[in-house]
């Protein structure tokens, strides 16, 4: 009986120890079981990305929509390209919307947020946004105003 | 006066080199000496008993009660910029990264590996070990490598408890007592770990953490002078020894892991 109650325990502890694992997998970094979703791909140019990273949000409305999966310079015109992933069920977004860098809070993470134009042609697969804001960058702001007030 | 110097330097390096030499091929003997699982599985089920079902209680009121001090802490730090719903992340990196895998390695080598010394150094001076090896059976297979496989086996086990039990204390004081929305400490908490990176970088450490303490612990005892005394000190040592390998081998493998080294 000894015995038994020892192998019990030990199974308890194992058991135990993928519970953990599957809580952190699943509670605390947000792994999900169903399959990514289907998204097509569509990509914009910016003068400056100011510190977007890949994996940020795409939003229209607030909403996210998708997020973005690859970040380049263009070597030619030296602008930042920004290739992002929309979600399937968003395939109506019209081909003259506009996508700019918004930051979340004051020091928040960047993300990108699209608001709709007025055409009836939809984004599809390889598109561009020719539409673009690029990011706020807080010292060509603080020069701005400094250059405007010295002109005054 | 400096021959003599010179002389004890010498054979404090030689006696050195010699330690670690013999605790290297301990561990290479005792490594590859469990061939027959099915005969050796129950001595491995009860050492895990002994060393990680037993220390399963202090390490998660550890776990619970850092986590606790964590979130109070990071809560009055925040709250200063207004930013107090990254508390779920604050905690979470911290635990995941650091404090799960080392705490929990720092306590297993207290409360587990002195016993492994102290059990195996009292079988040594009260010759249960010269004993098996006179009726011909291994001593390493027998008594050293199950207790060696079921330290490696237990610490990532119990680190990710730690862990988990942490985070779980985080959320009570964060969430429940101190007020933090519960929808942006965890929406925080997902959006910053990523299992690859945080969780199994964690797993890691604890791994090599479990190999590192077991091995000063099992050896300390097999290598202990056979008085009540030597065993003491093998006890000390043991401590001693894995607390400092365990910091040393968290900023290497930091380095390596988050560094970009």
């Amino acid at each position: 009986m000894r015995i038994r109650t020892l192998e019990i325990s030990v199974g308890a502890f194992m058991v135990a120890g993928f519970a953990a694992l599957i809580f952190l997998a699943l509670k605390v970094s947000g792994l999900t079981l169903e399959a990514a979703e289907e998204s097509y791909e569509v990509s914009a140019r910016f003068e400056n990305i100011g510190g977007l990273t890949v994996r940020a949000k795409v939003t229209m409305a607030g909403v996210v929509i998708g997020r973005v999966s690859n970040i380049y310079l263009d070597k030619e015109d030296f602008v930042g390209v920004v290739e992002m992933e929309i979600y399937n069920q968003f395939d109506n977004l019209s081909i003259d919307s506009t996508a700019s860098i918004l930051t979340a809070g004051v020091l928040g993470e960047k993300y990108i947020g699209i608001v709709v134009g007025a055409e009836d042609d939809n984004l599809t697969d390889g598109d561009e946004i020719e539409d673009t804001q690029s990011a706020l960058v807080l010292e060509d702001l603080i020069s701005k105003f400094l250059f405007n007030k010295t002109q005054e | 006066m400096v021959i003599q110097a010179l002389r004890r330097i010498g054979s404090k390096g030689v006696s050195f080199l010699e330690t670690f030499g013999a605790s290297g091929m301990f561990l290479f003997q005792s490594l590859f000496a469990m061939p027959n699982v099915r005969n050796n599985f129950p001595l491995l089920v009860k050492q895990i008993y002994s060393v990680g079902v037993m220390s399963l209680i202090i390490i998660m009121v550890s776990g619970f009660f850092i986590g606790m001090v964590l979130a109070l802490q990071g809560y009055n730090i925040l709250t200063r910029y207004g930013s107090e719903q990254a508390l779920g992340q604050l905690v979470s990196l911290t635990l995941l990264r650091e404090l799960g895998p080392v705490v929990a390695a720092l306590l297993f080598a207290g409360r587990a590996g002195s016993a492994l010394t102290a059990e195996i150094g009292l079988m040594k001076s009260t010759e249960q070990i010269a004993g098996l090896e006179m009726i011909g059976v291994d001593p390493l297979r027998r008594v050293i490598a199950p207790r060696f496989w079921a330290g490696v086996i237990c610490m990532p086990v119990l680190a990710i408890i730690f862990s988990s039990v942490g985070i779980w204390g985080a959320s009570l004081v964060g969430v429940d007592w101190l007020g933090v929305y519960s929808g942006s400490f965890w929406a925080n908490m997902q959006d910053s770990v990523q299992f690859s990176d945080d969780v199994l970088n964690g797993v890691i450490k604890s791994i090599a953490f479990g190999f590192v303490i077991t091995w000063i612990a099992v050896f300390q005892g097999y290598d202990t002078e056979p008085t009540s005394e030597g065993i003491g000190q093998a006890t000390t040592r043991t401590v001693v020894y894995a607390s400092l390998a365990i910091l040393g081998l968290d900023f290497i493998l930091t380095a390596v892991m988050f560094g970009d080294l």
